[in-house]
């Protein structure tokens, strides 16, 4: 139980999901400053104040006074002023597509969200996964990501930022797993009735390794041909990850226009 | 003959719906024989179902609202115990078709079904007293609201025992919620119930916004309306504004469904992003339509029960009006992951956090009104107390959410479930009962009991904590919500414990249930005969308890805010002679009722495609409404010498 943030948002193992961490804490810290010291307030007033209390000050028609007005409308506006610019920076510094940089060589992957699993493809490797996206450690890692069906969100908590996968366009993710691991992947979008099975590992691996996966990945048998892919979108969960040897070209530009099936 | 209806609509081979459903349909059979039986049928029917008093249609509003608690809660205990079994590789008892039903009836029957009737009921009951006049606007119209909302609730209901509720979420998205996904008749009846209770509430919206703008006592210009009035003004021009986008949208997903328009599926040119926009544009300012007079109840509450004026009235109602204005232009943050660009995700935060400012003011102000006050530690002020603890929490993980790079991580996870619940369990639900407590006596002559109110706000407040506090956490730690099951058997503890808490809620609410049975049967030692039982300062307290169908014998003439304060400060005006006249009163109209059964029918026949039931539906709701606009005599006189009997008695028995 003393480790229960291993593996959330709190345990972040690449860039962007650290920088996103340092804003929740510092924007909590700072909010925690405010929100204590009311809680604290409000109890202590009404119990001061209660009517047994003979000591407590009665001022029955206190009702309005310029300087509290000022101070009351102060705070919150200087506390939003202050966080507004965190959101602002953070805004545009973690914006999805941006860039990142990192060691090695960038990879393209293109994903699909499926009913209820996770289809990546390699384009420049000319392999592609299900339910297991492998990657390796300190390359900047740019998703492309659509969806066949209805509205995912493709989300590994670990690394930071999810965005939505949608039919008939893209979105674009931008991450970086900056140590070597295992990390859960999830829709974050309700799907339907697979929707919780609908789960994926991101596996960083170091670029060896990687390059170690490719090879093994293209000596299997299984090819992403339209039929391969047809098979693979009907609705349906399935238990183990695996994968396609090779795939045919441009068949995620023929996913988005939903021209196979 | 039957559409698409037939036995398999029927969950012949789902126990829980089954035996829930029976259980229901005999306990609804029960109490309509018993009130046959003991002959109530005509006196409901003469002085509830077909009455156009505010009063009346107020505590109908807020039973609804309790009743559907019962039903919204029951969904909730299933999903929370569900989740506490559901780790590692059990799949618990509920599969995932029957829990993706359960968790949209919960979404939508607390959103439409609850919060709205709670807050539609309290104001109908209080803005027309607070406001010194005989009623609202369009009293006619009220119950033809009312029986609307009624009738949606009962299509909602019904759902459960023929055919399906939706599995998609309160939300709907498209393209899952499109005729491709999502065939069966779970989402016709989720847009159906929701497009003709929609009806109602934009028409009470007309109705309130009307009423508060044209109808108060002689003197109360908008400087002296009591705060409640102003929160419930800002509310309902939010429903007049908000609602017909929500009815437009629904409108549109329908044309997909039923005639293979293309608004909102991913082929043909649709977008499903639209859909998202326009929801929200509606589903944020209607979180301020629920909260907004709750926090005109407390309002009320802090200041009664302090025995001071509200502090910063005038902020507070620049405050109210600045978060109507501003709760339009925040929708994106429901949607930051959608990949639109920085400059438009960051416009939106900033935006969205702009909006704790007027309500940390609001926070300030209610502690500055206890501030040298007399505080009395009743149950409505204990709500308010709690209230402003547990809101402050969910206000600052809600500005967390409104950070576009922390909403990035946090977005649809059980954080983001433990924040809505906060804001409006410890905003609107705490609101909603603080408003019951206080008003209570007011509508029926006498007090809840208070024992069984504390014991109900503790257990609703430490079952809250209890509940929501761990789902914080699981959120953090990568839960994400609509889960049936997970295969991390380490967050098991943090669901069981929110199950305990979703049982001590539980408790809650049966004390509330208890506290209303206990004290109707101790209503001669509870009885009120002051009219004003908490030494109020509005209107409504200067009148009997419960009111006369006519509200008051004479207008008031109001000269400052906190009215029947002045009123009280200033010495009665005993011995000013009070002139009386005969009043004229609205008659009692089957029109809301009519036209709720036509509707009921229609709803119930376009879900499952029975054409002409629907047509007949359409007729009888049309001919209803014309048929109305040729009574002439629609109104009756109460004459002088009733109100002034009336009135005499009440001094009689006024303890002095």
């Amino acid at each position: 139980m003393l480790s229960w943030w291993k593996s959330g948002v709190l345990d972040p193992q690449g860039p962007v999901g650290a920088a996103e961490r340092l804003i929740l804490l510092d924007a909590t810290a700072i909010m925690l400053a405010i929100v204590v010291p009311v809680i604290l307030m409000t109890l202590a007033v009404a119990w001061w104040f209660r009517s047994g209390n003979a000591r407590a000050q009665h001022l029955p028609d206190w009702e309005y006074s310029g300087p509290v007005e000022l101070v009351v409308w102060s705070i919150p506006a200087l506390v939003v002023m202050f966080l507004g610019g965190i959101a602002w920076i953070g805004s545009h510094d973690l914006d999805p597509p941006k860039r990142l940089t990192g060691t090695g060589k960038p990879v393209e992957i293109q994903v699909v969200a499926l009913d209820w699993k996770w289809l990546f493809i390699y384009p420049e490797e000319g392999v592609a996964s299900v339910n297991r996206v492998v990657v390796p450690v300190g390359a900047p890692l740019h998703f492309t990501i659509t969806s066949a069906s209805v509205m995912n969100s493709f989300f590994v908590p670990q690394l930071g930022s999810q965005i939505y996968a949608m039919g008939g366009m893209t979105t674009e993710l931008n991450l970086r797993a900056d140590k070597p691991g295992t990390y859960p992947g999830v829709s974050a979008q309700f799907s339907g009735d697979g929707f919780s099975d609908m789960r994926f590992e991101l596996v960083a691996m170091p670029p060896q390794g990687f390059d170690d996966w490719l090879g093994k990945t293209k000596v299997g048998a299984r090819i992403l041909d339209a039929a391969g892919y047809s098979r693979l979108s009907r609705p349906g969960t399935i238990d183990q990850p695996t994968t396609y040897a090779a795939i045919v070209p441009n068949v995620f530009e023929a996913i988005i226009r939903n021209t196979v099936k | 003959m039957l559409g698409k209806l037939t036995w398999d609509a029927i969950p012949f081979d789902q126990p829980i719906p089954l035996l829930t459903s029976v259980v229901v349909i005999l306990a609804l059979g029960g109490t309509a024989a018993l009130v046959v039986w003991k002959g109530w049928l005509p006196y409901l029917w003469r002085e509830w179902i077909t009455s156009v008093d505010h009063k009346r249609l107020g505590c109908m509003y807020f039973l609804l609202g309790l009743v559907m608690l019962v039903r919204g809660f029951a969904d909730a205990l299933m999903m929370r115990s569900q989740l506490a079994l559901a780790a590692g590789n059990a799949p618990g008892y509920l599969p995932p078709e029957h829990y993706n039903q359960i968790f949209s009836a919960h979404g939508t029957i607390m959103i439409f079904f609850v919060a709205m009737p709670f807050v539609i009921g309290l104001m109908n009951f209080a803005v027309p007293l607070q406001l010194g006049v005989r009623d609202v606007a369009f009293p006619v119209l009220n119950s033809v609201s009312f029986w609307l909302t009624a009738s949606g609730v009962l299509l909602v209901n019904v759902s459960l025992v023929i055919g399906e509720f939706a599995k998609t979420g309160w939300v709907a998205y498209p393209p899952l919620s499109e005729l491709a996904y999502s065939p069966g008749v779970g989402v016709d009846y989720y847009l159906w119930s929701l497009q003709i209770s929609g009806v109602g509430t934009l028409l009470t919206g007309i109705n309130f916004t009307t009423t508060i703008l044209k109808l108060r006592a002689p003197g109360m210009g908008y400087g002296r309306m009591p705060v409640f009035c102003w929160t419930a003004l800002a509310s309902n021009l939010l429903i007049v504004a908000a609602f017909p986008i929500l009815t437009a949208t629904f409108a549109m997903l329908l044309l997909d469904r039923y005639l293979g328009f293309h608004f909102f599926t991913n082929d043909g040119g649709g977008s499903a992003m639209m859909y998202v926009n326009l929801f929200w544009a509606w589903g944020h300012p209607e979180v301020y339509i629920l909260v907004l007079p709750a926090f005109g109840v407390y309002s009320e509450v802090v200041a009664t029960f302090s025995g001071k004026p509200l502090f910063g009235y005038r902020s507070m109602v620049a405050a109210t009006l600045g978060i109507c204005v501003l709760s339009f232009m925040v929708w994106l943050h429901h949607f930051f992951t959608m990949g639109a660009n920085a400059d438009v995700n960051a416009f939106f935060g900033v935006l969205s956090m702009v909006i704790a400012v007027p309500t940390g003011v609001k926070v300030f102000n209610w502690i500055f009104t206890l501030y040298g006050g007399r505080v009395r530690f009743t149950s409505p002020l204990l709500w308010a107390l709690g209230f402003i603890c547990t809101f402050v929490i969910g206000g600052m993980t809600g500005v967390l959410l409104a950070i576009p790079p922390a909403d990035f991580v946090l977005h649809n996870s059980l954080f983001l479930v433990a924040h809505f619940h906060n804001v409006i369990i410890g905003g609107v639900v705490f609101g909603a009962l603080a408003g019951y407590t206080y008003w209570f006596p007011k509508a029926f002559g006498f007090v809840l009991d208070e024992r069984l109110g504390k014991a109900s706000f503790w257990c609703w407040l430490v079952g809250f904590y209890l509940a929501f506090m761990p789902l914080y956490a699981l959120g953090l730690m990568g839960a994400t919500r609509r889960i049936q099951h997970y295969s991390e058997t380490g967050w098991q503890p943090l669901m069981i414990v929110a199950f305990v808490g979703a049982l001590v809620i539980l408790m809650g609410i049966l004390f509330t249930i208890l506290q209303l049975v206990v004290s109707i049967r101790r209503r001669e030692a509870l009885r009120d005969r002051t009219g004003d039982p908490w030494n109020g300062r509005t209107l409504e307290w200067s009148i009997a308890s419960p009111p006369p169908p006519w509200n008051f014998s004479e207008l008031p003439h109001v000269e400052g805010t906190d009215a029947y304060w002045g009123m009280k400060q200033a010495g009665r005006r005993a011995d000013a002679e009070p002139r009386f006249e005969a009043i004229h009163l609205p008659r009692p109209s089957a029109v809301g009722v009519v036209i709720a059964f036509f509707a009921s029918f229609g709803g119930f026949a376009m879900v499952w495609h029975i054409w002409w039931l629907a047509i007949i539906g359409l007729i009888g709701v049309t001919i209803a409404a014309l048929a109305h606009g040729w009574i002439v005599h629609r109104e009756f006189e109460v004459p002088v010498e009733e109100i002034v009997a009336f009135e005499r008695q009440r001094l009689l028995e006024r303890p002095s």
